[in-house]
């Protein structure tokens, strides 16, 4: 190897790599989502008030260990029950497989605070199960070791029940996408199946994992509206309360600030487990998976593993909203639920739309200029999952009420008159907010299924003279077809699951069905919130049947594998 | 300016700024040839392709085609591949798996009006005899029948110049001999000016008009196969094409004295190699002139025999040499014979 004399001017060129339209735009986007980031921590800096103070020394321990808390616990579930599942539907054969398949998904329709309120109507005294057991057990006094599940470990088991999705989702693509080959050769070279699984199948699904698990975890570190309920005081609730309750944005924004530097540290251990390894796919060539025919026990084991988290996630509180609503018709014969349901579908819709775009914009410019200016605008544009609803709240309103009180103020200067507000407190802010909390999703999914397209396949386009353009259109777009799907799912659903930051930046009346669904369970009106909630349910869950097939088909040959064509 | 298709001249590629992939590298393809860039893997013969192909910005030298500069380290200019109009073939032939063969060969036809351009497409796939598979899918063809696909694609646009970057290596053994004939005369057949880049001598010398051999980025030979074959520049470009025997002398009055006779070697003075190819030992009856070796192993490669041969040196070395046998029965093993050197075939170098 000859040692090269690096020109000083050159080696910067490299460094900071050619400027192209793509990572200016690329900073544009980085820019708008770091926003309400930067407007929270440029209060970290603010002469900390007495609130603050009497917060140290009362709740912020309670909020700090209950997050990690909740944190750890959530962690550890989604990958237990999300893996096995993963694996037992994508390598194995048993009755209810392909049933199971889809099934394992539709918890993803619940909102946690949905299946937390439910479960508190299904186990409290007056609820289906303590009277049933009265009744057997003949004990008309009640129960007094009935778990209660209002509490930390409570709230936990709610949100593994309804987060696991992401790992089993994540996970199943990853096995689904290893070549057969790879785990063939595992074979040869004496693996057994389950070993197999240990040594090839899951550190190549590794990458997947750990993202999946990794979004759990913030997803719990975000979620507001089962602790709240719960009265598990989090750093989450918190933020709320300071700001709600006390009126101290400040305070609520340094409290903010020490959460997102949890939910960075979760962010970067996602990163850091991906490694510097380019997962790129093992082998060109695809076969149908051969699956493993499970028997006896195993066969037992594997039913159970995957009907248990279908029917606590889903079927269990389904059923009672069901039961709810039934009984209660004329909750939900109202002419308004027609508006919610449009309401909430515009939201997600338009949501699932920009964010999905913004992500291949992103992931695609980062492939074309692999530099380190617009590898850090990418990851700074998909840190937005970590800020907290109640944060993106205060993040988005005061700069965009800055913006308007400038245009405000600009307008009757020059013009005499106001324009009033034009951004606070519109769907745009809303809109905002969804972008900027939900582009991490749907970016990860994106460049994970855009890092598994050989180089070759844009050499390839780009020597037949497309240009990156052409070739994001004509190559990459349509390999990644099922890809794009998961991720305009992923947002879909967010999004009409979300809370805390539509409960605070909604127009005035503007009410989606998760806004309507939480107010009334929360004045525990359990039955009222059925008919909003299970519209929640209903929705949340046809795209992810849509999503379930369409990934399915996405693997060229997969549909044909067992001789039944999607 | 240059006449060549393609025209690399002193090109230079670092990765980390540091360490030079290739260096000072110039490299000329003129129309309808065919040239093989040949080294061991690592040695930067990948980076130049990328390079001509316009996959990777260029830091020093400069390209052209056709007499026109489309890449200059020294200004930073450089035509995206998309400008280029070279055809590429990849080891993995990165068919596009959601496109069936045909809509694969037609996609560097979009600026065809649509009769034309699925007739094209229907040209070249009928060129490299896969025309029958027009509607398949990439992932339902064999791995030689995605390479002829990737070959029809890569040529449907009628490119002056063809890359190849180690375009049989993904195939079997027998079916790498026949697709690369295939290929030979396909290419040969569109006139293009072809850069093939391999590893694989044997590969290089059936193929190329002239082969370029690089080691650790930089050129070490150039020429028509049989000449850099025959008359090696230095110890690497001779061990590169087979086997080699190797002996050490001293160079005295313009000739080294070796075991095996007098080498000649002009120019040189002091310590020398002296190494030759199997073919040039010949093994012989034993007569008492030449140097004697027992014969301790006879392998039948196809067309020839390799033979070992242990011997001793007059200063009491022990010498391994091969000797390449064509036609005639190979000696028993054990068998005393003598060994005779084509001194003309033995190349020196100096130690």
């Amino acid at each position: 190897m000859v040692e090269a004399v690096p020109i000083p001017a050159q080696k910067l060129r490299r460094a900071l790599g050619r400027p192209s339209g793509w990572t200016l735009a690329a900073w544009l986007v980085a820019a708008a989502v770091a926003t309400p980031v930067i407007t929270v921590f440029s209060h970290v800096f603010l002469p900390k008030g007495d609130i603050w103070a009497h917060l140290a020394e009362t709740v912020l321990g309670s909020y700090v260990t209950n997050s990690i808390l909740l944190m750890i616990g959530v962690g550890i579930g989604v990958l237990m029950v999300g893996v096995p599942a993963a694996w037992m539907v994508t390598l194995c054969r048993f009755p209810g497989r392909r049933l199971f398949e889809w099934a394992l998904l539709l918890p993803m329709a619940m909102p946690a605070y949905v299946v937390a309120y439910t479960y508190v109507g299904l186990l409290d005294y007056a609820g289906p199960v303590q009277t049933a057991l009265r009744a057997a057990l003949g004990m008309p006094d009640g129960l007094r070791w009935m778990p209660d599940v209002r509490n930390l470990p409570g709230a936990a088991v709610m949100l593994i029940l309804v987060l696991y999705p992401y790992v089993y989702l994540l996970a199943r693509a990853a096995f689904m996408e290893q070549s057969a080959c790879v785990l063939e050769v595992s074979r040869t070279l004496g693996c057994a199946p389950a070993v197999g699984f240990f040594r090839v199948a899951l550190p190549l699904a590794r990458p997947a994992l750990a993202a999946g698990a990794a979004l759990a975890v913030m997803e719990a570190l975000n979620d507001f509206g089962t602790v709240q309920y719960f009265g598990v005081d989090t750093m989450a609730t918190g933020i709320y309360r300071i700001w709600r309750g006390m009126g101290d944005a400040d305070a609520a924004a340094q409290l903010a600030a020490l959460l997102l530097i949890f939910v960075f540290v979760v962010f970067g251990f996602e990163r850091w487990s991906r490694g510097r390894r380019s997962f790129a796919h093992t082998s060109s060539r695809y076969r149908p998976l051969p699956r493993y025919e499970l028997k006896g026990w195993l066969r037992a084991g594997a039913i159970f593993g995957c009907a248990l988290p279908v029917t606590l996630g889903f079927i269990a509180p389904a059923g009672v909203l069901f039961g709810w609503a039934l009984s209660h018709p004329e909750y939900w014969y109202r002419a308004s639920s027609l508006l919610l349901i449009r309401n909430s579908f515009l939201m997600a819709g338009i949501a699932a739309v920009l964010g999905v775009a913004l992500a291949v914009f992103l992931a695609y410019a980062l492939r074309l200029h692999a530099t380190p200016a617009t590898s850090l605008a990418v990851r700074i544009a998909g840190m937005g999952y970590a800020i907290p609803g109640t944060v993106m709240a205060i993040g988005v309103l005061l700069p965009f009420a800055a913006f308007d009180h400038a245009i405000d103020r600009w307008a009757r200067a020059s013009f005499g008159v106001s324009p009033g507000l034009i951004l606070s407190g519109t769907l745009v802010a809303v809109t905002f907010a969804y972008l900027v909390r939900f582009l991490t999703s749907s970016l990860n999914t994106v460049e994970a299924s855009l890092g598994k397209i050989t180089r070759s396949m844009d050499h390839a386009a780009r020597s037949l003279g497309r240009g990156p353009g052409s070739t994001l259109w004509n190559v990459h777009l349509p390999i990644m077809r099922g890809s794009l799907l998961t991720a305009a799912i992923l947002i879909f659903v967010d999004v009409l699951k979300e809370l805390p930051a539509t409960l605070v930046l909604r127009p005035f009346n503007f009410d989606t069905l998760a806004t309507v669904t939480y107010n009334l369970a929360s004045d525990e009106r359990l039955a009222e919130a059925a008919g909003p909630a299970l519209a929640i349910v209903a929705v949340g869950v046809l795209p992810v049947i849509l999503l379930s097939r369409a990934i399915s088909r996405s693997r060229p040959g997969a549909g044909t594998v067992e001789g039944i064509v999607l | 300016m240059s006449g060549a298709a393609l025209a690399l001249e002193a090109i230079g590629h670092s990765y980390d700024g540091t360490v030079e992939v290739v260096s000072n590298f110039s490299l000329d393809v003129g129309a309808g040839e065919i040239v093989c860039l040949l080294g061991p893997s690592g040695c930067g013969k990948s980076t130049v392709l990328r390079l001509a192909a316009g996959l990777e910005p260029l830091q020093t030298g400069l390209i052209r085609l056709h007499g026109e500069t489309v890449a200059d380290g020294a200004t930073g200019r450089s035509e995206p591949p998309e400008r280029r109009k070279v055809g590429l073939v990849f080891q993995d032939f990165a068919l596009f798996p959601h496109l069936t063969v045909a809509r694969n060969v037609a996609f560097g036809l979009s600026t065809l009006p649509e009769p034309e351009r699925t007739d094209r497409a229907r040209e070249a796939l009928a060129q490299v005899g896969m025309a029958d598979y027009a509607g398949a899918y990439p992932h339902a063809l064999s791995g030689g029948q995605q390479q002829r696909v990737a070959l029809a694609r890569a040529l449907a646009p009628r490119p002056s110049i063809m890359l190849l970057d180690e375009p049989f290596s993904g195939l079997d053994a027998r079916l790498r001999e026949q697709i690369r004939d295939d290929t030979l005369r396909v290419l040969k057949r569109s006139g293009a000016a072809t850069l093939l880049v391999t590893h694989d001598p044997e590969e290089a010398m059936f193929m190329a008009d002239r082969i370029f051999l690089m080691e650790a980025g930089q050129l070490m030979q150039s020429g028509p196969p049989a000449e850099v074959y025959a008359r090696p520049a230095s110890a690497f470009a001779a061990m590169f094409f087979s086997n080699i025997n190797e002996l050490e002398g001293v160079v005295k009055e313009g000739a080294v004295t070796t075991p095996l006779g007098p080498v000649p070697a002009p120019g040189l003075a002091g310590p020398a190699k002296v190494l030759f190819r199997p073919e040039a030992l010949e093994l012989r009856p034993l007569d008492g002139a030449h140097l004697a070796g027992t014969v301790t192993e006879a392998r039948f490669i196809g067309v020839a025999w390799l033979v070992r041969v242990a011997a001793m040196s007059e200063d009491g070395k022990a010498l391994d040499l091969q000797v390449r046998m064509t036609g005639g029965h190979p000696p028993a093993v054990g068998q005393r014979m003598s060994l005779q050197l084509d001194p003309t075939q033995a190349f020196v170098f100096g130690a």
